[in-house]
């Protein structure tokens, strides 16, 4: 088994026992800014390498689906889950966004496989963060009252990730590989060790969202255990259509099957204020994040490779 | 040297309202206020600030009466209902009255 996901198991259990176990809130801050940095420096760097040819269409496809499905989700979780409507538009929100740490581990995972990506799955990453919240606000708001879009597009595309994630994209970009070589021992070789640390945080921070679970019923267990299963399907079947490898379907079913829990839930605080963050933050932190890490990683993988297969 | 009574409002509430609140607060007729750091258990649960979306702030504002009075009023109006907030009024002996 890989470290990593030991890591986050420490810190899961550590924190269903309450230890004492904390990292301190800037070092969390630290470790978040060196992976964001880390991963869009990667893309970067091998963008730089290749022509953008049929990047466009991909893009807008990748677009499309961060588009798709939370309206998908949303009257399920309406019908099924009996849920009112800003709830419904916020859990939408966090599962159509995507989650840099299931990211982190899922690339992790495949390095250690030894499969390749396309450089690019950086770039969707970004792509995949915005589309869904803008979405779950419509689907909670409507069009015809006021909401302040400027300060939410101020929220959204300005917020710590798309900066970093973006920042890092060109940066790696522009100075190449061997521009990269004096700062590659910190991003790059010790992306595993900071991820090991990081995902130590995140395992404690999930245990207190899934003490919470009890009391917020068994449809946000059943639903974060399942939908990302379908979504992950989803995201193999287009990474699969725009002509991306086993690895960049794998990644593309990994980011459709996670769920946001750092930029759905700052914007939905902030725009659909009746939607519980308790509720979202469970589901996508407490259930759905701990399932991809142990079990949905493998699961896409083998989707992918069966897709690429037939 | 001058001392001078004034009301001192506590706001303990979600980070994720602080940019929200400040321009507000401004808008009301504070001439500043003071943000710090809180966590502790309350209505919403423990609010541990271990990370952003449970952190806690405690904003202070040192003004006149009328002042605080429009400010809560506002809060209460239109952010109490949907955010963990506390609220509460002291007095407190200033110094350098022609700040507040």
């Amino acid at each position: 088994m890989d470290p990593v996901i030991l890591f986050f198991a420490l810190g899961l259990l550590a924190g269903l026992a309450k230890s004492d176990l904390r990292l301190p809130p800037a070092v969390y801050e630290l470790l978040s800014i060196l992976l964001l940095l880390s991963i869009g420096m990667k893309g970067g760097v091998e963008l730089a390498q290749q022509s953008m040819g049929n990047l466009v269409p991909q893009m807008l496809a990748v677009v499309a689906m961060g588009i798709v499905i939370p309206l998908m989700i949303f009257p399920i979780l309406r019908t099924v889950g009996r849920l009112d409507k800003p709830n419904a538009a916020s859990i939408a929100a966090h599962y159509g966004s995507v989650s840099v740490a299931t990211y982190a581990v899922a690339a992790a995972y495949l390095n250690t496989s030894g499969v390749e990506f396309e450089p690019q799955m950086a770039l969707f990453l970004v792509l995949l963060e915005m589309p869904a919240i803008m979405i779950g606000i419509l689907l909670a708001r409507g069009l015809d009252n006021q909401t302040s879009w400027g300060r939410l597009a101020h929220e959204i595309f300005l917020g710590k990730s798309i900066v970093l994630l973006l920042g890092g994209l060109l940066i790696g970009w522009a100075c190449g590989v061997e521009g990269i070589a004096p700062i590659a021992p910190l991003f790059f070789d010790l992306f595993k060790g900071v991820l090991a640390l990081f995902l130590l945080e995140m395992g404690l921070i999930a245990a207190s969202q899934a003490r919470s679970l009890r009391s917020n019923g068994l449809f946000l267990v059943l639903f974060g255990l399942i939908a990302p299963l379908p979504l992950a399907g989803i995201g193999a079947l287009v990474g699969w259509s725009i002509g991306l490898s086993v690895g960049g379907t794998t990644l593309l079913a990994v980011l459709a099957g996670s769920a946001s829990y750092i930029a759905a839930p700052a914007a939905m605080r902030i725009a659909v204020p009746e939607a519980s963050p308790t509720l979202s933050l469970t589901a996508s932190l407490g259930v759905t994040f701990p399932f991809n890490v142990f079990a949905g990683i493998p699961i896409y993988h083998a989707m992918a490779r069966w897709l690429h297969a037939l | 040297m001058m001392i001078e009574q004034r009301k001192k409002l506590t706001v303990i509430t979600e980070a994720a309202l602080e940019s929200t609140l400040g321009p507000v607060l401004l808008e009301q007729g504070a001439s500043g206020y003071t943000v710090t750091n809180a966590r502790g258990h309350g209505s919403h649960g423990a609010r541990d600030g271990g990370w952003s979306s449970s952190s806690n702030i405690r904003i202070e504002i040192i003004c006149d009466y009328p002042v605080a009075q429009a400010i809560a009023e506002h809060l209460l109006e239109n952010y109490a209902k949907n955010y963990a907030m506390i609220l509460y009024l002291s007095n407190v002996d200033i110094f350098r009255p022609e700040r507040f």
